[in-house]
């Protein structure tokens, strides 16, 4: 018993552990992003080529980014997490 | 008609367009959609027979089901019409909407949607009594979730009307009451069942309008966004792929930026969506589907926006509302005539009520089952009791949403979405992240951060420039923010922080590790 609560507190510190560093992770890209508009407005504004400026390309890339991380997390959740759930409740 | 031809006449800029005479097509697509939708509702009331069918539809939803039922319930008006019409005023800073209303799902997805399926039943509030004191803490969780609903509900009513009546040519009154009068029929006879198969509904028209609009804008542009893009730049200039004047105070898109990322997690709406699925893996996998799906449109934005803009005009554009929302109805119109106009009107119109339909209901959820049912009956309610309450605090919060949609009448109402998201960032969002993950939280501590940061974000939002100036007129104002999510976030955190530390909770300390074996593992298991 103690040693499962041992194993579910481990878990459960894991999970958050990995859940704050991917929260940190998004918190980053985006506020990167905005601050970057906010403060560096010329530099957002080169153009990559001809209808194609930084600001446009970062902007894409902030959407398609943000949703690669929730897959990250599922990947780890349903191998991972799941997994050792799954040895807990035995 | 006499009035709208008037119009037409002062107005010399104005396009040709079809735009708020009654659109034939646009009223049978809107029919459809209707008769489909109450058809729907039928259904779902005769599977409707507990409160766990009426909060949480039997939780026999899917994930993949649920993935667009939440996009349904998040992608409004303002997304579609708003952006649309600001990128095509204003280029570049439009896009900043579009990543802002993204981000804030991964964060859900980390640290909110599977304790919240583990730990609660219907609502929010039902993960912070899992440990807290019920009477206070439910209290101060509905105060912060009417207080969302309602001036995120005002805004859609308001939005609503002048839609309806730019594009239908219906008086505003009529407006909002059809609008509130199918909402209420959907939720009080179809509870959460009915409201899920809207949103379902919904998100597929949607996407599926978007999609088609932004393929037909592209097949102008040898599909080919950039070309779209050196299009837009060759005629008003590169200054519109850059960000621009909306960006005036770097602090103020900072703020909304923290606004729309940190009250994704709070808003009372989205939440409730958890509690549909069977387990927490479903929840999970949700909001995998609903962060693909609603980066996906936000993505579209991009190009319906920069479309409207090189194939309508700004001017154009601005010359039929001055604040740009008909652009995405425009560019239907140029691109497909009239009935795409038709089409596109009724998808707009059935997006604002899909999404009413889901607020009222969580407003409704907060009224009877964290107030009547948990604090003024102490839990004590019979089944049938519990059912009929949440029916009437259904048809109370519609009518309330209807008459405050009537009151507010012309008035400038587009801040209080943010209002909305700042209120559920700075109360319910800190709350929450607290009770579930800090042993060392107390109900005092929790409860002073959710009312403070409601009474703060109220306040600072009354003292800032979008009401003394914008709408009071004022020379200036005494707070400088638009949003005032920068300094209330951290504050709600502080006080809950400080407050927890400062008192002590012997229960909920108690509580704590049961409470995180049943967030990983389930209710079922021992």
């Amino acid at each position: 018993m103690t040693d499962r609560h041992e194993r579910l507190r481990q878990l459960a510190a894991r999970r958050l552990r990995f859940a704050s560093v991917l929260t940190g992770a998004m918190i980053v890209l985006y506020f990167g992003f905005i601050l970057s508009i906010a403060f560096n407005k010329e530099l957002m504004g080169r153009l990559l080529r001809p209808g194609l400026s930084l600001g446009i390309l970062a902007g894409a890339v902030v959407i398609v980014a943000s949703w690669l991380m929730t897959w990250v997390y599922i990947r780890w959740a349903n191998n991972t997490y799941d997994r050792e759930l799954a040895e807990l409740q035995q | 008609m006499n009035a709208l031809l008037q119009a037409a006449v002062a107005d010399s800029l104005r396009p040709v367009t079809k735009i708020g005479e009654p659109n034939g097509v646009a009223m049978a697509f809107f029919f459809v959609f209707i008769a489909i939708t109450l058809g729907i509702t039928y259904w779902a009331a005769r599977k409707t027979r507990t409160t766990e069918d009426f909060y949480a539809a039997g939780r026999s939803i899917t994930a993949g089901q649920n993935g667009f039922a939440l996009a349904g319930d998040y992608m409004s008006a303002a997304s579609f019409l708003g952006i649309a019409g600001l990128v095509s005023t204003t280029g570049f800073d439009g896009l900043i909407y579009s990543t802002g209303w993204l981000v804030g799902w991964p964060v859900v997805l980390f640290l909110i949607a599977e304790p919240l399926r583990n730990l609660g039943k219907y609502t929010f509030a039902d993960v912070l009594a899992a440990r807290l004191k019920q009477t206070p803490v439910r209290i101060a969780a509905a105060i912060g979730t009417l207080a969302t609903v309602i001036f995120y509900l005002i805004a859609q009513m308001v939005g609503a009307g002048g839609l309806i009546k730019l594009m239908f040519g219906l008086t505003y009154e009529t407006a909002v009451m059809i609008v509130g009068a199918a909402m209420i029929a959907y939720v009080l006879f179809g509870g959460m069942i009915a409201t899920t198969w809207v949103q379902i509904v919904k998100a597929v028209l949607l996407l599926g309008g978007a999609t088609l609009l932004a393929l037909m804008v592209l097949s102008k542009f040898g599909f080919s966004p950039v070309a779209l893009f050196a299009a837009a730049a060759a005629q008003y200039g590169d200054a519109m792929l850059a960000p621009g004047k909306q960006v005036a105070n770097p602090w103020d898109a900072v703020s909304l930026g923290m606004a729309l990322m940190f009250g994704t997690a709070g808003l009372p709406h989205i939440l409730m969506r958890f509690y549909t699925v069977p387990d927490a893996k479903a929840a999970r996998k949700s909001v995998f589907y609903a962060t693909g799906l609603i980066g996906f449109f936000y993505l579209m934005t991009f190009i319906l926006g920069f479309g409207a803009m090189v194939l309508v005009g700004p001017d154009a554009i601005k010359a039929v509302d001055k604040g740009g929302n008909m652009a995405a109805p425009l560019l239907a119109e140029t691109l497909g005539g009239t009935p795409f106009l038709g089409f596109i009107a009724a998808v707009a119109f059935a997006t604002i009520l899909a999404v009413v339909a889901g607020l009222t209901l969580s407003g409704a959820a907060a009224l009877s089952h964290d107030l009547w049912v948990s604090v003024a009956r102490k839990g004590q309610a019979t089944a049938h009791e519990q059912l009929r309450v949440a029916r009437i605090a259904t048809v109370v919060l519609g009518v309330i949403a209807v008459g405050l949609g009537i009151i507010f009448k012309g008035q400038n109402v587009a801040f209080m979405v943010s209002l909305a998201f700042a209120i559920a960032a700075s109360s319910n969002f800190p709350a929450l992240l607290l009770a579930i993950f800090w042993r060392r939280v107390t109900t005092t501590g929790v409860v002073t951060s959710m009312v403070l940061g409601t009474a703060s974000t109220l306040l600072l939002i009354w003292f800032s420039p979008t009401i003394q100036v914008d709408i009071l007129k004022h020379e200036g104002a005494w707070f400088a923010l638009k949003n005032p999510a920068l300094v209330t976030i951290p504050l709600s955190f502080l006080t809950g922080i400080v407050g927890s530390l400062l008192t002590s909770d012997r229960v909920a300390a108690e509580k704590f590790d049961a409470v995180e074996r049943r967030m990983h593992l389930g209710e079922a298991t021992p």
